[in-house]
C-alpha cells in the first residue's frame, strides 16, 4: 500500500525519507521556495516553503512527509506570510529589477509575481554593497544576495572548492569570497563550477552576456514559476 | 546674441512671477519672471530644477547594464538613450560596424520612436495651442478639447503614436524601456508575423503623416505675422548628418552652421565631440549650457532638434518628406528659418520621413536575419551620438579593465537647447508681457514658446487635461498681491 499525505486537499504519494517539498514536486505541485534546490541538502533558511502541517508552521524542505499528514500551502494566510518574507528580502538588498539583467530569469522576482507582491511595503535599507568584477569571466553583484547559500553549498559539496561562505550573524550576515584579498579573481572559480550555475537571483553573473535573451524568451516570460520551478529545481 | 534679461540689476526691488511647473512638457521645470511696478520685464529664466544624477550612479556598474539602465532617464523617448548608450558601448566592444541586420533593427526601433514621440508632442501636447489659440479657453485647451472639436485629428494622433509604440515593442521587447539593443548588436530579429502586422498599417501611417505636415503648414502659413516672429531669435544650429548629407536620425557626422547657414564645422567624427563642444555651468539651473568652443560661450550657443536638422541636411532620402522639406525651404526664402514655431512644421516633416523609412525597412529582408552581433578589439572609451526626437544626444563612457564604468558624460538634447529656450521666452516676455497685467493666457504664451522645442525635462508630467500651474505676484516685502492657480 502506497504512502500518502494530503496537500491542500489533494492526495500526494511519497517514498519513505522524502520531504514534503520533494514529494510535492514529484507530484507536480508547486510550493514557493528560494533556498531549496533538489541537488543539495536543505538549508531551511528562506522560509518561503513554509506550510502548515496539522495546523503548525514548518519548512516543507526540512520536514519529512508522513502518512496521513494534512498539509496546507496555497492558503491566503500562508501566502500573506510568504509575501511579507519576500518583501523583506527585497528591501534588505538593492533589487532594481528595471535594470537587472536577471529580470525575467530571477527566481526572487518570479516568486514575488506568484505571490502577488505589488510593492516592497517596508522601508528600503539601501545597503552599501560593492560589486566584485575582479574575475575575468564573472561578476559578483552582492546587492542582490538573498543569503540562500546555494553557491556556498554548490562550491563546497559539488565543486569541492569552498569559494563562497556566509559571514557575520543575524542582519549582518553577508556573502564572502574565500580569498585573502576577498576577490573572486583570486580564487580558482571557473565557469564549469556548479556554483556558477545555481544563483537564483542576480549575484553570480557571467560577464558580457547581460540582456542577450530578448523579452518574451526569458524563463519566466514563457510560464510562471509555479509551472516551471519543478522542472529545474 | 547677448544674454539680455538673464540677470536683473536690482532683483530685490522687483516682483517675481513663477510658472511652476511648466505644463505639457516632459519633466519638471519652472519659469521665473521679475517685473517692476509698471509690469516691465527685467529678468526671465527657464530653470530646470530636477537633479537626476545618472552620470554618477552608473559609475561602478558593468557596462552591458548601461543601455537598459540609462533609458530610465525618460519615459517618452527612452529608445534614444538605449541606443546612444549602445552606440558608445559598440565602440568599447570593438563593434564599430554592426551586422546589417542589427543596424537596420536598431534603425527601425529608433524611427518608430521618432514617429511616436513626434506624434505625442504635436497632437497631445501642442495641438490645443495651435488649433484653439494661445490664450483660448483654458478648460478646452487640452487633448480632450481637441478630441471634442477635431475628433479625426485627435484619433489619428493616438493611432500614429500607437503604431510607433508597436514598432518599438517588436524590436525592443516592450513599448517602453525594452532591452533589444545590446553592446555590439541586438538580441532579436523581426519575425515574419511581426513584420507583416506592421506592414498592414504603414501606408495609413504615411498618409496621416502627410496630412499632419499639411495641417501645420496651413496653420503656419495662414498667420505668418505670428508664426514667423513669435519668440524669434537667431542662433547657430547643429545636428548629425548622414551619408551625402542626408537627414539621418541614427548615425552620421556632426555638422554645425551659423545663423546665416554658413558651415562652422562639418564631417566631425563624434568620438571627438569634446574638441568642439564645451558645457558651462550657471548657478541658477541644474541644466548646463553647451557652446561651440571655436566661437566661445557668449556667441557659441546653438539650437538642435527638427528645425536644426531639416535645415542642416542636404536632402531627405524619402520622396514625400523631401518634397515637404523643399516646400519649407522655399517658404523660408533661401536663408535659415529661426522662428521657434517652425519647429512644429519641421517636426511633422520628420515624422513623415520616419514613417517612410519604416516602410522601406519593413520591405528589407535583412530585418529577418540571424546575424545579430559583432565584436572586435576591446577599447576603454567610447562615444555614442544619436538624433533623438528633441535633438542631438551624446553619451560618453569610460570602462575599466574589469568591465566597470568609470566615467559617464551625457549631453541630452534639451541641454543643447538650453540657451535657445531661454532666448525664446525672453523674447516672448518682452513682446507680450512687458507693461501688461499678467493673465493665465499671457503666461501660456511663455509655455507655448518652450513647448515648441519639445523639451524633455526628464519624465512626463503632462497630466491629461489638468495642466497644473500656479502663478503668484509677490511684492518686494514678500506679500502675495495676486495669485492664479489651476489644477
Amino acid at each position: 500500500m502506497s504512502l500518502t499525505f494530503t496537500l491542500d486537499g489533494k492526495s500526494i504519494p511519497f517514498a519513505e525519507g522524502q520531504t514534503i517539498i520533494q514529494a510535492a514536486q514529484a507530484a507536480g505541485v508547486f510550493i514557493p521556495h528560494l533556498c531549496y534546490h533538489p541537488e543539495f541538502k536543505p538549508h531551511g533558511s528562506c522560509k518561503l516553503c513554509t506550510v502548515k502541517v496539522n495546523g503548525r508552521h514548518t519548512a516543507s524542505c526540512t520536514m519529512r512527509a508522513a502518512a496521513g499528514m494534512v498539509v496546507e500551502s496555497e492558503t491566503e494566510e500562508i501566502n500573506a506570510e510568504r509575501r511579507a518574507l519576500t518583501q523583506m528580502l527585497f528591501v534588505e538588498g538593492n533589487h532594481f529589477c528595471p535594470s537587472c539583467e536577471q529580470s525575467g530569469n530571477c527566481q526572487l522576482q518570479a516568486t514575488a509575481y506568484h505571490l502577488g507582491m505589488m510593492s516592497p511595503h517596508y522601508d528600503h535599507f539601501f545597503p552599501n554593497r560593492a560589486v566584485d568584477a575582479s574575475h575575468p569571466d564573472f561578476l559578483l553583484d552582492f546587492n542582490r544576495c538573498i543569503l540562500c547559500s546555494l553557491c556556498v553549498r554548490a562550491s563546497r559539496d559539488v565543486d569541492g572548492k569552498n569559494v563562497f561562505a556566509l559571514s557575520g550573524r543575524g542582519i549582518k550576515t553577508h556573502l564572502i569570497v574565500n580569498a585573502r584579498s576577498g576577490q573572486l579573481g583570486d580564487t580558482d572559480f571557473t565557469p564549469a563550477d556548479k556554483a556558477a550555475q545555481v544563483c537564483p537571483v542576480g549575484v553570480i553573473l557571467r560577464k558580457r552576456r547581460g540582456f542577450a535573451v530578448p523579452i518574451g524568451e526569458r524563463q519566466y516570460d514563457k510560464a510562471p514559476i509555479s509551472e516551471t520551478a519543478n522542472d529545474n529545481c | 546674441m547677448t544674454y539680455q534679461l538673464e540677470t536683473a540689476q536690482h532683483p530685490e526691488t522687483l516682483r517675481r512671477v513663477a510658472i511652476d511647473p511648466v505644463s505639457r512638457v516632459e519633466g519638471h521645470g519652472k519659469v521665473t519672471i521679475l517685473l517692476d511696478d509698471q509690469n516691465k520685464v527685467h529678468q526671465v529664466r527657464l530653470h530646470i530644477v530636477e537633479f537626476r544624477g545618472f552620470e554618477k550612479f552608473i559609475q561602478g556598474r558593468p557596462y552591458w547594464e548601461v543601455p537598459v539602465m540609462v533609458q530610465r532617464l525618460c519615459g517618452i523617448c527612452p529608445v534614444s538613450h538605449h541606443l546612444a548608450a549602445s552606440k558608445a558601448l559598440d565602440v568599447i566592444v570593438g563593434a564599430r560596424a554592426l551586422t546589417p541586420t542589427a543596424e537596420k533593427l536598431r534603425r527601425l526601433m529608433h524611427y518608430g520612436q521618432m514617429l511616436q514621440s513626434h506624434a505625442l508632442h504635436f497632437f497631445h501636447l501642442c495641438s490645443p495651442d495651435l488649433l484653439f489659440g494661445f490664450d483660448s479657453d483654458v478648460t478646452r485647451r487640452n487633448i480632450v478639447g481637441v478630441a471634442a472639436a477635431h475628433p479625426e485629428t485627435a484619433k489619428r494622433g493616438v493611432l500614429l503614436r500607437k503604431f510607433g509604440q508597436e514598432v518599438i515593442r517588436v524590436t525592443a521587447g516592450k513599448r517602453v524601456h525594452g532591452t533589444g539593443s545590446v553592446p555590439g548588436g541586438v538580441n532579436k530579429a523581426l519575425t515574419i508575423a511581426e513584420r507583416d502586422e506592421l506592414l498592414k498599417d504603414i501606408y495609413h501611417v504615411i498618409q496621416w503623416s502627410r496630412d499632419a505636415v499639411h495641417l501645420i503648414q496651413k496653420v503656419h502659413t495662414q498667420d505668418p505675422g505670428l508664426y514667423n516672429s513669435f519668440g524669434i531669435f537667431r542662433s547657430n544650429f547643429m545636428s548629425l548628418v548622414g551619408h551625402n548629407g542626408d537627414l539621418d536620425f541614427y548615425h552620421g557626422t556632426l555638422r554645425a552652421r551659423d545663423d546665416n547657414g554658413k558651415i562652422i564645422f562639418d564631417g566631425v567624427d563624434y568620438q571627438h565631440y569634446d574638441k568642439h563642444i564645451e558645457e558651462e555651468v550657471r548657478p541658477w539651473s541644474y541644466m548646463k549650457f553647451p557652446f561651440f568652443k571655436a566661437i566661445g560661450k557668449e556667441h557659441g550657443w546653438y539650437k538642435v532638434g527638427p528645425l536644426a536638422r531639416v535645415q542642416n541636411c542636404n536632402q531627405i532620402s524619402t520622396p514625400f518628406a523631401e518634397h515637404e522639406r523643399k516646400e519649407f525651404v522655399d517658404y523660408a526664402g533661401g536663408s535659415p528659418m529661426h522662428a521657434p514655431l517652425a519647429y512644429h512644421w519641421t517636426r511633422m516633416i520628420e515624422m513623415l520621413h520616419a514613417a517612410e523609412t519604416i516602410k522601406d525597412l519593413l520591405h528589407d529582408d535583412d530585418l529577418l536575419g540571424d546575424q545579430l552581433m559583432a565584436e572586435g578589439e576591446r577599447k576603454m572609451e567610447g562615444v555614442g551620438v544619436i538624433e533623438a526626437p528633441r535633438g542631438t544626444l551624446f553619451h560618453h563612457y569610460r570602462v575599466d579593465e574589469n568591465d566597470l564604468i568609470t566615467m559617464a558624460n551625457l549631453i541630452v538634447s534639451t541641454t543643447n537647447n538650453n540657451q535657445a529656450m531661454n532666448e525664446a521666452i525672453r523674447h516672448v516676455a518682452r513682446r507680450y508681457l512687458h507693461g501688461r497685467e499678467v493673465t493665465e493666457g499671457l503666461l501660456n504664451h511663455i509655455e507655448v514658446a518652450i513647448r515648441a522645442f519639445d523639451p524633455c525635462l526628464s519624465c512626463a508630467t503632462h497630466a491629461l487635461g489638468k495642466m497644473p500651474l500656479e502663478v503668484e505676484l509677490v511684492d518686494p516685502e514678500g506679500q502675495v498681491v495676486h495669485a492664479l492657480s489651476r489644477s
